[in-house]
């Protein structure tokens, strides 16, 4: 389908708990789900990748402009792999990449890691795709 | 970067950043600072409110207390990290922006991370969203039924609450039991599918914890320890925290 993909790294469970070792698994993982051809790595990555905006509480902090504008650094990131989707495997992560792509109107789709090992494994039901885009919102669908 | 430059007033009793000093192990290497502003280039928040990391130190150490006790630009900076991990002398400027935040009277502090670290104090859920153990259980339990009906291969799978022994103890970021409850489900199946032995808990279940992000220590230990004695009363092994 050459749907290409790439992977947000988490700030807390990578810079500032595990390192790139658990960088590296996450990789591991999405090219195992995705094939590594259809995998782009944003630049910088792993122990020195971006924050995205999303932590430290800043999706509440009511400063939704300056968020927005703290976010540019990865959105440009983002448009520069040219992936049809990012998956982040941290809720603040994703409500933030989320947010950025509605408000610039930028192409991608924002996806949970839960959700496309569940769609490779094939058991990810026609309730389960709310993240998903039209390319892949009836591939494989569980029990239908 | 930004470019306005700094005015010093008259000569200020300095006792900020000497406070964060003694709190931190090594000083937190606060005076060490060479001004080569790695940590600035590559920060998201530089040049909100005319702030970045390298100046919020420098006026720290110049003694500014009043302006960078009162600067808004504590709460742009998500206190990622990315700035001690460029620094080449590893200096924990997040550090001094949390105490920052804790320097600002509680009631001053961000709405919305005010309002969501009290939510999560209401109960024992310590949800952020309010929701309360008994909201948090129907909802499991609804969807977990339907879910074995309408997908026979997951007839038999499990979404347990307070299950005595299992070995991970995991949360669950409110936002699925109280917005999209279809979104709990995908990994509920990959942890059937592995037969992993895993509980939710009824007292500390929800994953975020606003109370950190507000800089209020008492409300952030509460949460955790929460959180913590339900897995330790369960007799759980491992706490896999999902948010």
């Amino acid at each position: 389908m050459k749907i290409k993909f790439t992977v947000q790294d988490p700030c807390q469970i990578v810079r500032k708990s595990f390192g790139d070792p658990i960088a590296d698994d996450l990789r591991f993982v999405v090219k195992t789900l995705v094939g590594e051809e259809n995998f782009i790595d944003m630049t910088p990555n792993k122990s020195n990748n971006y924050c995205c905006g999303g932590g430290g509480g800043f999706l509440q902090s009511g400063y939704v402009d300056a968020r927005r504008q703290y976010g540019e650094y990865k959105l440009k990131q983002i448009l520069a792999t040219k992936a049809d989707y990012c998956i982040t495997a941290c809720h603040n992560c994703h409500a933030q990449i989320h947010d950025l792509a509605e408000h610039s109107g930028a192409n991608y789709h924002t996806v949970h890691l839960w959700t496309l090992i569940c769609l490779s494994l094939g058991i990810l039901g026609e309730n389960e795709r709310e993240y998903l885009g039209p390319d892949l919102a009836d591939v494989a669908v569980y029990g239908a | 970067m930004s470019s306005e430059t700094l005015k010093l007033g008259k000569k200020k009793q300095s006792i900020f950043i000497d406070k964060v000093k003694e709190l931190l192990p090594e000083g937190g290497n606060l005076g060490l600072c060479l001004t080569c502003g790695a940590c600035s280039s590559g920060c998201p928040a530089t040049g909100l409110e005319g702030m970045d990391p390298r100046k919020f130190l420098r006026m720290a150490s110049l003694g500014m207390d009043e302006e960078i006790t009162s600067t808004p630009w504590v709460w742009m900076c998500t206190m990622c990290q990315r700035c001690i991990y460029a620094c080449p002398m590893e200096i924990d400027i997040p550090q001094l922006v949390y105490y920052a935040r804790s320097a600002w009277p509680r009631e001053s502090r961000p709405k919305g991370i005010l309002g969501s670290c009290d939510m999560a104090l209401r109960n024992d859920s310590c949800s952020a969203m309010g929701a309360t153990p008994e909201d948090f259980s129907f909802v499991v339990e609804d969807v977990l039924e339907e879910y074995r009906e309408a997908q026979p291969e997951f007839k038999d799978m499990q979404a347990p609450i307070d299950k005595k022994g299992a070995y991970f103890f995991l949360n669950q970021n409110s936002r699925e039991p109280v917005t999209e409850p279809d979104e709990m489900v995908p990994l509920w199946k990959i942890l059937h599918i592995v037969g992993a032995d895993w509980t939710y808990g009824s007292k500390g279940w929800g994953g975020e914890n606003y109370c950190m992000f507000l800089a209020d220590d008492e409300a952030w230990e509460h949460i955790a320890r929460t959180a913590a004695k339900q897995a330790d009363e369960l007799g759980c092994k491992v706490f896999l925290n999902t948010e």
